[in-house]
């Protein structure tokens, strides 16, 4: 593909950003249209919607989310896990608990397309926690920080990703009126959604019906997924989403789910400043000999196994939480976090989400008609995660929407998950429970906030290598006591609703207490922290605009920089700090380079 | 019919590996089909000629005579064939497995396989040396060795019930094939034939999609529109499958 690609590599560009996902994309349209010259290297293929994604070859669940056509190929490059610091980090061999994307428009191809705003109080969370609860509430070992922006701050950069994305939703408060059904526990917004909320499936409806009852507060999830046909700020184009159910792990055939490869890059390919390197392996970002300034890349041609060096004036990594990471440890951005001796940041605060499925069943004369769907498409609570909810009594710090999300599953999903908790797996009785299960039950998640703590990071694996020679990262993480007790408490809340919406049966799954990570089920892809942004460069790695404290021309974009998870999935954040940073690039940076905050 | 059967997966095989490289409509010709979707009936009738191909006794290309019959017996038992509808050996999971084992996912291709391989905590995941070919071939010769230690027959000759007590030997752990803890082998039999029983046809399995018309599945409409919420009707309308393009039909 490249070898006949016009995109000549060049051997100077004033940007060089790492990764074509939405944090690349972002920037480099931003970028671009700041005059300057931006070059991508994208480790994968080119991924072309109207090709790949084209109907009916797409619609293939072995072909997709089965054997993973999206993901990363891990026989190249992959981590390895341990659970605490005294044990051996294993390789992660299989993909299973999380799914990197890999290729043109990243995870951002095949994420499902809820996107969240974060709360007032996510961006704060050790403020408010001390203001609130004072210091002693916080646990000995947890990393409690704050993002060092606000909610106010990033409000332009939320609207103006929704904007681009094509966001469906209904507000609650728009410039301080009241305006809709939307949730009543967000933040004021300064515009309504672009497109009007996604019609509410069977079970979405039931839900929204059952909280209204019991008396919480139902609103609909904010989609990325087009209710209407839509046309964004760059002339890019969005077809209505007919509910096919191929969101989570495809790429959208009608054009519908927001990606980076519909919503931005059409608008971005045709620049003439604007070079995509596709099947690009970064091995290393250049610093000088003091390391405090990048001179470009070294990135192999995966076609044709030679090294090449781009220099550059502003590096930008975007390369997915995990391996915007894994660079800067492999490069020497930064001092790698020590947990030891508590010095370092590169590393430092990895989190994931507290993601439990329950299921109920509703009686037989109900189809839930669970292929049908979404991504984004669904109705949630915030009863238990927004910021005036009382964590004092209850004695854990994070939340968790509850909700039913239909996303559209699919026979072989439905056909491995089989027919509840302590059912046989195989023979008759299985089968007939997973085909009553497919039929009539539904799922409702308690998709829950993570902690970060002393000895959950990041750093070099010292046994394990990919293929180009390098470490393999190290992820150290388990579920801790905090995080566990909060999920656990959150699913207890779902019981009356499962009662109000006449349950004949149900499974409400939680986290149990000590209970270890499990890398071979899938979880959820929402990976989070190691190259975290905040006011203070002893716990932080990046600055409010995400500029390496360190190398000052280097800025790291992605949910890497979250301190600590929230309840919410994380690229509606991930794209407002990108559009946040590159405003101060563009504003502040560009006629001044240098940091944007003095270090203290 | 082992000629034919080889250039339909030929055939497939190859669409996997330049599926990014093969030519298709422009989006304006695209978003047109999209547009007529709701009114294009996509029955399968296209692929009654490759469907036709697969009538014959199937030979396996991967498994030996003995493997295949030994997975024939002990898929049917994991998705048995009862008053649910039809089990593995209707639905052809066997062969469809012997075909996975032919693709790049047979051979692990895309899994990191540097050594060292050591063992660890099950939560750790996966830490075998063994691509699915290697795992298949390496469980089925020490089942087999279990079969004849402790039954002195072979797995096939067993009793349908001993079977099943062998299967959930292995779904608890409690049966280790060589260095393969038994659950690792069981999930992964049981993996290759749920995929067998409920993936598209054109991979060889869900005979006439048998599989998706028990589940109530309607395979590839991907079109809701009028469906969004029907209050819990059940949805009408019958599965359709991928047909093969004609410029990769024989």
């Amino acid at each position: 593909m490249t070898s006949s690609s016009p995109n000549i590599p060049p051997s100077h560009t004033d940007v060089l950003i790492v990764g074509a996902g939405w944090a690349g994309s972002i920037m480099a349209k931003e970028l671009t249209e700041a005059g300057l010259s931006v070059t991508i290297l994208e480790r994968g293929h080119e991924h072309k919607t109207a090709v790949e994604g084209a109907y009916p070859d797409s619609i293939d669940e072995l072909r997709g989310s089965v054997r993973k056509r999206l993901f990363q190929d891990l026989s190249r490059n992959s981590l390895t896990i341990r659970h605490t610091l005294n044990q051996t980090a294993l390789p992660y061999r299989q993909l299973s608990a999380f799914l990197p994307g890999e290729g043109v428009g990243g995870a951002g191809l095949h994420w499902s397309g809820c996107q969240f705003r974060a709360t007032k109080d996510d961006l704060r969370l050790r403020s408010v926690t001390i203001e609130r609860y004072g210091h002693r509430f916080i646990p000995e070992d947890m990393h409690l920080q704050d993002y060092g922006v606000t909610y106010e701050e990033l409000e332009p950069y939320f609207d103006k990703a929704e904007k681009i994305f094509g966001t469906s939703g209904e507000a609650h408060s728009v410039n301080k009126h009241i305006t809709g059904k939307g949730n009543v526990f967000a933040p004021d917004r300064s515009d309504h959604f672009p497109l009007p909320p996604l019609a509410d499936t069977f079970s979405g409806e039931k839900f929204r019906q059952a909280c209204s009852d019991v008396g919480f507060h139902p609103y609909s999830i904010p989609a990325a997924n087009a209710s209407q046909p839509y046309t964004n700020p760059y002339g890019c184009q969005m077809g209505p989403c007919n509910f096919c159910g191929y969101c989570s792990g495809y790429d959208c055939y009608l054009y519908s789910k927001a990606s980076p490869n519909v919503n931005i890059l059409p608008a971005l390919r045709p620049h003439p400043r604007f070079t995509l390197i596709t099947e690009a392996q970064v091995l290393r970002i250049n610093l000088t000999k003091d390391r405090k300034h990048a001179t470009g890349a070294t990135y192999i041609d995966l076609n044709t196994q030679q090294e090449n060096t781009i220099s550059a004036d502003l590096v930008i990594l975007s390369a997915f939480q995990l391996y915007n990471v894994h660079l800067m440890l492999l490069s020497g951005i930064g001092q790698p976090y020590d947990p030891a001796k508590q010095t370092g940041t590169v590393g430092r605060n990895f989190f994931y989400q507290t993601i439990t499925s329950s299921r109920i069943w509703l009686p037989k004369n109900q189809y839930t008609n669970q292929f049908i769907g979404a991504g984004g498409a669904g109705v949630a609570i915030d009863d238990f995660n927004h910021p005036g909810f009382d964590r004092g009594p209850l004695g854990f710090i994070g939340g968790s929407p509850i909700w039913v999300n239909q996303a559209g599953i699919k026979p072989i999903a439905a056909a491995t998950a089989g027919g509840g908790k302590n059912r046989p797996r195989w023979g008759s009785t299985y089968k007939h429970d997973m085909i009553e299960t497919y039929k009539h039950s539904l799922s409702i998640d308690a998709h829950g906030s993570n902690m970060t703590y002393r000895d959950t990071y990041l750093d070099l694996d010292p046994t394990w290598k990919n293929v180009y020679g390098q470490p393999l990262l190290r992820m150290t993480f388990t579920w801790k006591e905090n995080d566990i007790r909060m999920n656990r408490y959150i699913v207890e809340q779902l019981k009356p609703i499962a009662h109000a919406m006449g349950a004949t049966r149900a499974d409400f799954n939680m986290l149990e207490p000590g209970q270890l990570f499990d890398s071979r089920f899938y979880q959820t892809t929402h990976l989070g922290g190691g190259a975290v942004m905040g006011d203070n460069p002893q716990t932080s790695a990046l600055n409010r605009y995400l500029q390496s404290w360190d190398v000052s021309n280097v800025f790291v974009i992605g949910s890497n920089a979250f301190p600590q998870g929230m309840g919410y999935n994380p690229t509606g954040l991930v794209a407002a700090l990108a559009y946040w940073s590159a405003h101060h690039i563009r504003t502040r940076y560009l006629s001044s380079p240098g940091p944007l905050v003095p270090a203290l | 019919m082992t000629q034919e059967r080889d250039d339909l997966m030929g055939r497939h095989t190859h669409r996997v590996l330049t599926d990014i490289l093969s030519p298709r409509p422009s989006r304006r010709g695209f978003l047109q089909k999209a547009a007529a979707l709701s009114t294009t009936i996509l029955w399968p009738s296209s692929r009654g000629e490759a469907q036709a191909h697969t009538e014959a006794p199937y030979t396996p290309v991967f498994f030996t005579r003995d493997e295949y019959r030994l997975l024939e017996q002990a898929c049917e038992c994991l998705l048995p064939e009862d008053e649910n509808g039809p089990g593995a050996q209707t639905l052809r999971v066997v062969p469809f497995i012997d075909h996975q084992m032919q693709t790049p996912y047979g051979h692990g291709a895309r899994w990191y396989m540097h050594p060292p391989f050591q063992s660890g905590p099950p939560e750790l995941g996966y830490q075998l040396p063994y691509s699915p070919r290697e795992l298949y071939r390496t469980a089925l010769h020490f089942l087999e060795h279990y079969c004849q230690k402790t039954y002195q027959k072979t797995f096939i000759s067993l009793s349908r019930a001993q079977q099943e007590d062998i299967l959930t030997l292995l779904e608890h752990n409690t049966l280790t094939l060589g260095d393969i803890p038994g659950v690792v082998f069981f999930e992964q039999l049981r993996s290759n034939t749920l995929e067998g029983a409920f993936s598209d046809p054109l991979y060889g399995g869900n005979h006439r999609m048998q599989g998706w018309i028990m589940l109530g599945f309607p395979g590839a409409r991907a079109d809701f529109m009028d469906w969004i919420n029907q209050h819990g009707k059940a949805y009408p309308f019958g599965p359709v499958s991928i047909p093969i393009p004609h410029t990769e039909r024989g």
